[in-house]
């Protein structure tokens, strides 16, 4: 059994006097233990939304969410309040996408390690400290002990970055949710982050969603990817499949628009046309019609569903054919 | 000047909880110790706590005593000047002006220190209450408050200090309080609402952290700046307030004791013979007043996000 299933999981949110707005819609996914799985897709499709509602952290009024999340046999949807926070920080971790602001500028770094130890692990004082001093040590900061003391002004962006990794990996989480945990930081910091991050759960062999807008930061790390679009999973791949032979149009768009090492030199990016404000709900048919350069009229009519395609999943009327996509992979 | 205007301080109690989170940090430190107001807001709250703090050491005369050389010249109606060793001269009564004005500037700082802390305190609670539970909790205090707010606050100061069966200081204390507890109420909400729904709440929430330590750990202190401000201004408008009610004779009404409000009152009768009586007191209440304003305005500005640079 996987240790994270996600099935069907929707999120709808209600405000009075307005539309209500799906912006989960039927989601399913699994991660096994030690497994690395993307969430892709564009700003605005989801992802974000996803992963607060696995892991029980959005606002408590206005949204309506269902399906399941079942985490090692308990569906934490189904849990109470209380429940889920003795869950969080020990069972799952979560790591931002903002990390300055992640972080409670009044406080001490070290507190703000020592706490997530106290509540879940029940250590305190000296024995904390050292724990809290050899968790930052782990996560590639230097001269631990003396940082223990320090504020988050005080430290530079990466370094705020793998303070959180620290305190989400504290007590040893099975399973870690990176939201875009590059995004806000300098090029050359990002790679650093995410070497960190796959090295770590390669060591401790936690499992962990890489949830990202860049196809190049799925490339590096994870093990499969799902592709969202409109808050519905569009494409579902193993890595190497996924980029060699990408079958739905949106994933090629993604990954035309990425900059290609070995590209040719001269050859221009393909942006997707359009953005996902332009959507159409799916309920009249595909939501990436209007966007889509392989549209066919049975796409306006009829909402594609997820559908095996070989070892990956595909929802699309008119897929790429395999023969280009493997031209254009071997390009 | 300092007493906001009833419907604008709502807004601009608002706008001081939207500076919520940021904390009186070194660099809006900085900022203040560049600005002129903010230096000549500090030099006269220092001064005024020196002189309250050491007023019995520094009182040329015994500011109690009824000097019988004041009184030699037995003319109806006349209250001697200043003259060698009395620099303001003499009171209706015969005593030490000028030692009299300083002494009072303590029963100044601590009508207003005390009446500022309890209003903080009690609307710390209330505010904090609110924006830790929100809801129905929020909704309930939050119109009381807004009662409160409605009504303008001297008025409603008189009416708690009329209503005491016997006025003495106490009355003004706590008259003076109970309109600034709305205030802080409102304030503190508005800045721990902001600090609910901040990403490093969201993140210690992530990681499982109590509610209970959310609220007095990453809420709470994160919340204390515009707070921290406001106390300031408050001591200004408590100032005043606590000297108006002395004025009106809602104070306490022993003739002994030294308070710039009530020597302002007494000094209406002479007006005409020595209106030092009158401007001593006057000059001292408005220049402590404008201290505490100038300083309170430009903490708020050096901790406004906008100006952060
Ligand atoms: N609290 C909320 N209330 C209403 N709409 C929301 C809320 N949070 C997110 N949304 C909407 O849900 C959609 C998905 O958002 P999100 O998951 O944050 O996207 P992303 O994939 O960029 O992380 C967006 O259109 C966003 O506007
Ligand atoms: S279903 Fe049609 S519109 Fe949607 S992605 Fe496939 S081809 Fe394009
Ligand atoms: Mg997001």
């Amino acid at each position: 059994m996987a240790l994270l299933e996600v099935r069907d999981l929707s999120v709808v949110f209600q405000r009075k006097g307005e539309k209500p707005f799906t912006a989960v819609d039927g989601v399913s996914f699994d991660v096994d233990p030690g497994q690395t799985v993307g969430l892709v897709g564009e700003s605005g499709c989801g992802k974000s939304v996803t992963s607060l509602a696995i892991m029980g952290l959005l606002p408590r009024r206005g949204n309506r969410v269902g399906g399941t999340a079942t985490f090692e046999g308990t569906n934490l949807l189904s849990l109470s309040d209380n429940q889920m926070r003795e869950r969080r920080g020990r069972d799952l971790g979560m790591v931002f996408q903002d990390p300055l602001s992640s972080l409670n500028p009044v406080i001490s770094i070290g507190l703000q390690v020592t706490e997530v130890l106290q509540r879940h692990r029940g250590m305190k004082g000296d024995a904390a400290k050292r724990k809290a001093a050899e968790l930052l040590d782990k996560v590639g900061i230097p001269d631990p002990t003396r940082r223990l003391s320090e504020y988050p002004h005080q430290l530079s962006g990466g370094m705020r970055q793998r303070a959180l990794i620290a305190i989400a990996l504290a007590c040893a989480p099975r399973l870690l949710i990176a939201d875009e945990p590059t995004t806000a930081l300098d090029v050359t910091i990002q790679a650093q982050i995410l070497s960190l991050l796959k090295e770590l759960v390669t060591d401790t062999g936690t499992a962990l969603v890489m949830i990202t807008h860049d196809l190049g930061v799925v490339a590096g790390l994870c093990d499969e990817v799902n592709v969202l679009y409109g808050g519905k999973i569009v494409e579902r791949a193993e890595r190497h499949a996924l980029f060699n032979h990408a079958r739905h149009p949106y994933t090629h768009g993604l990954l035309g628009s990425i900059p290609r090492l070995d590209a040719p030199k001269g050859e221009k990016l393909v942006p997707i046309k359009g953005s996902v404000s332009d959507n159409i709900p799916w309920d009249n048919g595909c939501a990436f019609a209007p966007r889509c350069p392989n549209a066919i009229d049975d796409c306006r009519q009829t909402m594609p569903v997820l559908e095996t395609d070989g070892p990956g999943q595909l929802r699309c009327h008119n897929p790429v054919e395999l023969a280009d996509a493997v031209r254009e992979g071997a390009r | 000047m300092t007493t906001i205007m009833p419907k604008r301080r709502k807004d601009k109690v608002d706008e001081l909880a939207k500076a919520a989170g940021t904390s009186l940090t070194a660099q809006a430190f900085k900022r203040m110790r560049r600005s002129p107001v903010a230096i000549t807001g500090a030099v006269i709250v220092a001064l005024f706590l020196l002189m309250a703090i050491f007023a019995p050491l520094l009182t040329p005369k015994d500011p109690y005593f009824r000097y019988p050389e004041l009184f030699t010249i037995k003319t109806p109606n006349f209250i001697p000047g200043s003259m060698p060793g009395f620099l303001f001269g003499s009171d209706e009564f015969g005593r030490d002006f000028f030692s009299r004005v300083l002494v009072a500037s303590q029963q100044t700082l601590l009508v207003g220190v005390l009446a500022t802390l309890i209003g903080l305190s009690i609307g710390m609670v209330i505010g904090g209450l609110a924006g830790a539970f929100g809801g129905w909790v929020d909704t309930v205090l939050m119109r009381l408050v807004d009662v409160m707010l409605s009504v303008p606050s001297l008025l409603l100061a008189i009416s708690i200090a009329a209503l005491a069966a016997q006025p003495s200081q106490w009355t003004v204390i706590i008259a003076v309080s109970i309109v600034t507890v709305p205030i802080f109420a409102r304030l503190l909400r508005g800045a721990m609402l902001a600090q609910r729904s901040s990403d490093h709440v969201l993140a210690a929430t992530a990681v499982g952290i109590r509610r209970r330590t959310i609220v007095l750990r990453h809420m709470l202190p994160n919340s204390m700046g515009p707070v921290l401000v406001q106390a300031t201004l408050t001591l200004a408008t408590a100032i005043l307030e606590a000297a108006a009610l002395s004025f009106l004779g809602l104070g306490d009404p022993d003739t002994d004791r030294a308070e710039w409000g009530l020597m302002l009152a007494n000094a209406q009768r002479y007006l005409e013979v020595r209106p030092e009586l009158a401007f001593y007191p006057a000059i001292a209440i408005i220049i402590v007043a404008l201290g505490f304003t100038l300083l309170g305005e430009s903490m708020r500005e050096a901790l406004d996000p906008k100006n952060r640079r």
